[in-house]
């Protein structure tokens, strides 16, 4: 027992350090953007602010509407995105779920394939270009790529077959419910949870993405989301600090701006519905790579 | 009510292979990709007589094979750190491993340039100084990278990892264990003899399928956390950074599209390969 007593004592240490090393970025980037921009420029990005200053955040909310403005684009792509995507695949997961589907076997392979084999960028590009004309618009932002995806698909259909009684749907049919009904008023009630995961996962993917923003809007800024927005902004600054042929210009246009401190308040901004969110839905996350089991 | 699903799955997945098409053309924007000229595999060969088409894959494939090993070692160490251990804080420390996986890329290579930003980085500014070395461009130090991307990759994704295994290890019938003690083994002697052991069907399952997937690579790891840096490049460009860089940075569409068609046939072939293995092995863990 005194075994066990240790091994607690060396699990609690050990867990303690990588936790820490989890949150310690997060921690660095949050005293920064709450740091004197002089301060950090003359000492760095600090744990511990030598001169406390909200500074930042005054110029993000006052200055520039354009956080805000993204802000709401991120908001809206997340919830339209999750809705549709949760949508789309709980109805196709249900339908291959039915054991005498006709064509069933041909539908999960091409789901299963799409997995194995895909176009890669270039093509996908082309056709959402060139066919779609999505470029440049709000659709490029929620289309591409991120809508549904083979492994959510199985993930329900497996919950599904294993955790809805098949006597249950049979009874209903017998009872006369029709397909949709017993869909709406059977399938989905019993399968909240893997509806909360699948959403879950989906509204992290579009909250979190920056590729489609970053490949299709080339011109319309007033598109970007938040990570579009941090992305621009990173490389923006990135740029003039490398031109230096252009320092006078550069310096012109920037000394107003508290750069070093916005950029980390900007990037805490960006994080912070993850933060608000995570706790609450950190359970079904686990949930839904349990049962997704190695296929994850 | 199978429909909007499979549209979407035609559209997004089974309209693009076409123009796979593209990889053995000489593009031309005004003729398409189907009216461009025809140029058999004369892509494939400008590919693979430049060291592009070496360094691409070796960053790939050791990448990938760095990441599957220090992932798989720490994940499966802090699994079973928490899955054994009895105090209720383990549901803490799990949240916050788990908390760096839901972070964007973006927002990762803020973290990191928080710490390695040349003026301003918390390394120039407070670490080096300590031991009084110089500040070091750390965005122009290609030695460095490797090892930076493969501890901003285990940082990401080791609380994702681990919950497989914890989930397996808490499937493990705890009177193995109790006999176990009662017999005298260590805690020690518990974890080697019951635990890894009762592990290791998992931990193959997890690296064969991992290997299925070495030819593809996190495109914002590699693109984001270096910031794009030409400097880096030698030690950052993978399969897919090559290909975003050749359709939107140089416009070179049908090199970038002989090496997607790279990408998707090696993958294939491995990921094939990879669930005929695990299908051996254990039928109901394969993916089909």
């Amino acid at each position: 027992m005194k075994d066990e007593k240790k091994f607690q004592i060396f699990a609690h240490v050990i867990l303690i350090i990588l936790s820490l090393l989890a949150i310690l970025p997060m921690i660095l980037m949050l005293m920064s953007s709450f740091t004197d921009n002089d301060i950090l420029i003359a000492e760095g990005y600090k744990f511990i602010p030598s001169k406390f200053s909200t500074y930042a955040y005054e110029y993000i909310f006052n200055t520039g509407n354009s956080v805000i403005h993204a802000y709401g684009v991120s908001v809206v792509l997340t919830a339209v995105g999750t809705t549709l995507s949760l949508a789309i695949t709980t109805m196709l997961a249900y339908a291959i779920s039915i054991k005498d589907l006709p064509g069933k076997k041909w539908i999960t392979f091409a789901i299963v394939f799409s997995m194995l084999f895909n176009g890669g960028l270039v093509p996908t590009y082309m056709v959402y270009t060139n066919i779609f004309n999505l470029k440049n618009t709000f659709f490029a932002l929620l289309f591409p790529g991120l809508m549904m995806n083979a492994f959510n698909i199985m993930l329900m259909k497996s919950y599904f077959v294993s955790s809805i009684p098949s006597e249950i749907i049979d009874a209903a049919y017998i009872d006369g419910a029709s397909q949709t009904m017993t869909f709406f008023k059977i399938v989905v009630p019993l399968s909240k949870p893997i509806m909360a995961t699948v959403a879950l996962f989906a509204g992290i993917g579009y909250w979190n993405d920056w590729m489609n923003g970053y490949i299709y809007i080339t011109k319309r800024t007033e598109l970007y989301s938040v990570q579009n927005l941090l992305n621009r902004m990173m490389q923006n600054i990135q740029f003039l600090s490398q031109s230096s042929s252009n320092v006078q210009n550069a310096n012109a246009g920037l000394s107003a701006i508290p750069l070093a401190s916005v950029r980390m308040a900007m990037a805490t901004v960006g994080i912070l519905p993850i933060i608000i969110m995570y706790p609450f839905v950190q359970k079904h996350f686990v949930k839904g790579i349990t049962l997704g089991g190695v296929k994850g | 009510m199978a429909l909007p699903g499979l549209v979407y799955l035609f559209i997004n997945n089974y309209m693009p292979l076409p123009g796979l098409v593209l990889a053995f053309k000489k593009y031309n924007a005004r003729k398409g990709i189907f009216g461009s000229d025809f140029v058999g595999f004369k892509n494939f060969k400008y590919l693979f007589a430049t060291r592009d088409a070496f360094v691409i894959t070796r960053n790939t494939i050791c990448y990938n094979l760095a990441f599957i090993i220090v992932n798989t070692i720490l994940a499966v160490f802090v699994a079973i750190l928490i899955a054994e251990m009895t105090s209720k804080w383990k549901k803490v420390y799990q949240c916050l491993i788990l908390l760096p996986y839901m972070v964007s890329m973006v927002i990762v290579s803020y973290l990191v340039y928080g710490f390695l930003s040349n003026d301003n980085g918390f390394i120039n500014n407070t670490v080096l100084p300590l031991f009084g070395a110089d500040p070091v461009q750390w965005y122009m130090e290609k030695k460095y990278w490797p090892f930076f991307l493969t501890f901003v990759n285990a940082w990401k994704v080791i609380g994702y990892n681990s919950i497989i295994y914890i989930s397996t290890i808490l499937g493990i019938d705890r009177g193995i264990y109790e006999s176990a003690a009662i017999d005298g083994a260590s805690k020690w002697m518990q974890i080697k003899k019951i635990t890894i052991p009762l592990l290791k069907p998992t931990v193959i399952m997890m690296t064969l399928l991992a290997v299925g997937r070495i030819f593809y690579s996190d495109f914002g790891l590699f693109y984001q956390v270096p910031q794009n840096q030409g400097s880096l490049f030698a030690v950052t460009n993978t399969i897919d950074t090559y290909v975003y860089r050749g359709l939107l940075e140089l416009g070179d569409m049908s090199m970038s599209a002989a090496a997607g068609l790279y990408q998707s046939i090696v993958g294939f072939i491995l990921i094939l390969a990879a669930n005929y293995s695990v299908r051996r092995i254990d039928p109901d863990s394969a993916l089909f």
